[in-house]
């Protein structure tokens, strides 16, 4: 387990698929229509060092900073990846399989890919301590939010090195047979 | 005759929607810990008892198992003998579920049309599903649903004579291909027969049933049980990530069809299973 704080430098090029990550800091979330808009109109915000989370919170309740916020399918962002890694994007975090292009993109920039569990969105909306829209607010739950984390739990999905969880180990507990 | 005042059929539908998403299907709970048990991969028993914590957070707290609180389905059996009274059937479902998403912060996730994608602001309108049947007694079925999963299903008209081995094939490709996606572990559900919208329906109302229970046929039974069998042999595991659980049930439901076809539709549900069940 590898306890992390954003921002992010050149030593997520080390990370390991399957290597456990506990976050914390600032994190952007940012999902379908922000991607579509920044490839538009230009980045919102410098995304040298930080980690993009592909998430559509659900409303605050009273009290808190945000709703649930547990990850979206990554697949959906894989065109739009590469543009924010050109800025210096260290991490992205999500669920579910990239595209070979994006993973090309990561070896060349030095970005890893990590992912959140899916449907745990209460869970994960607990990590949140702070929470503010920082851009888009039209956008409503697609809008980009501003969080602060304290050790989210994710794990190594792909890594840098051509490490790529979702291919290494399904194999080993797939049994003969089929149809 | 049994009048029934709709907004009862409001209150009902915006107590059940709430419940629906704060609180796991009935049998879901018992099918995560018994996943638990069963999965070897490392990861995939992590993946686990995350779920299981996430699902007790939702319950005892304000935040809703899963951020995406899904677009609304809802079956209804209406008997023939109530009479609605106080306004209009589908317009009373909808203020149901626009009470329950905007008043109990859960998120709104439904676009006015699919082509220019404007948010609706409610969750509104439902998908609902409605049958008249026998009897005064109202019953409703509604699931949240969520389209990490909703979009990794499938239809497949295969020719009649693919027969069992063809629903097979068509049920492990749709799992094979979903990989991580869908949130495994997941409810699979098969609609086999009608027509096209006939099987695709079917699909869904297989998830209906509380996870785990089987076909009230027991050939049909055996075929869920072989299924289950044939995906958790894929290696997919909890959330993708390696493992022996990939699915936690498979749920069939079959309608007679013509000669010359084999409707098979494919609808995952992912392990926020959710769904509650209404009798008015
Ligand atoms: S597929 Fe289900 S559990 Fe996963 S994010 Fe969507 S609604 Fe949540």
């Amino acid at each position: 387990m590898r306890e992390v704080t954003t921002p992010l430098g050149p030593e997520v090029e080390s990370w390991q698929a399957g290597d456990r990550i506990l976050l914390s800091g600032v994190i952007y979330t940012a999902r379908d229509a922000a991607h579509q808009r920044m490839a538009q109109e230009g980045m919102p915000l410098p995304w040298q060092g930080q980690a993009v989370y592909y998430a559509g919170p659900s409303p605050a309740p009273p009290g808190r900073p945000i709703g649930s916020v547990g990850p979206t399918t990554s697949g959906r962002m894989d065109a739009f990846a590469p543009l924010l890694m050109a800025q210096g994007l260290r991490a992205m975090i999500g669920k579910g399989e990239r595209a070979d292009s994006v993973v090309e993109a990561m070896r060349k920039y030095g970005c890893v890919y990590l992912a959140a569990i899916g449907g745990a969105g209460a869970l994960l909306g607990e990590c949140v301590k702070e929470a503010e829209i920082a851009a888009y607010p039209d956008l409503g739950p697609e809008a980009v939010w501003r969080l602060v984390v304290e050790k989210m739990p994710l794990v190594v999905a792909i890594d840098c090195q051509g490490g790529n969880l979702y291919q290494s180990e399904p194999p080993k507990y797939r049994k003969g047979g089929g149809c | 005759m049994r009048e029934i005042h709709l907004s009862k059929v409001t209150e009902e539908v915006a107590r059940a929607c709430l419940r629906a998403c704060h609180r796991l299907g009935e049998g879901m709970k018992e099918a995560l810990a018994h996943a638990r048990s069963q999965e070897e991969s490392p990861l995939g028993q992590w993946v686990l008892e995350q779920l299981l914590d996430n699902a007790q957070l939702a319950e005892a707290g304000p935040l809703p198992l899963c951020q995406d609180t899904g677009m609304v389905v809802v079956f209804a059996q209406i008997g023939q003998d109530v009479h609605f009274t106080g306004g209009n059937w589908e317009e009373a479902v909808a203020e149901g579920v626009r009470k329950a998403y905007v008043e109990g912060n859960l998120r709104k996730s439904v676009v006015s049309h699919p082509l220019w994608r404007e948010n609706s602001g409610d969750n509104t309108p439902p998908v609902i599903h409605t049958r008249i049947v026998p009897g005064d007694e109202v019953k409703l079925w509604i699931m949240p649903k969520g389209f990490g999963s909703e979009n990794k299903s499938r239809l497949f008209m295969l020719n009649p004579t693919e027969g069992v081995e063809g629903v097979k094939r068509a049920v492990v490709q749709t799992v094979s291909e979903a990989g991580g996606s869908p949130c495994p572990p997941t409810v699979v559900g098969i609609g086999v027969g009608g027509t096209m919208e006939q099987a695709c329906i079917l699909a869904k109302w297989a998830l209906a049933r509380p996870v785990g229970q089987k076909a009230p046929d027991p050939k049909v039974a055996q075929l869920e049980q072989e299924i289950l069998e044939e995906l958790n042999k894929l290696g997919i595991g909890p959330a993708g990530f390696g493992g022996r659980v990939t699915s936690f049930a498979v749920h069939m439901e079959t309608y007679p069809t013509h000669i010359a076809g084999l409707p098979v539709a494919v609808n995952l549900l992912c392990h926020a299973a959710r769904h509650e069940q209404v009798v008015l």
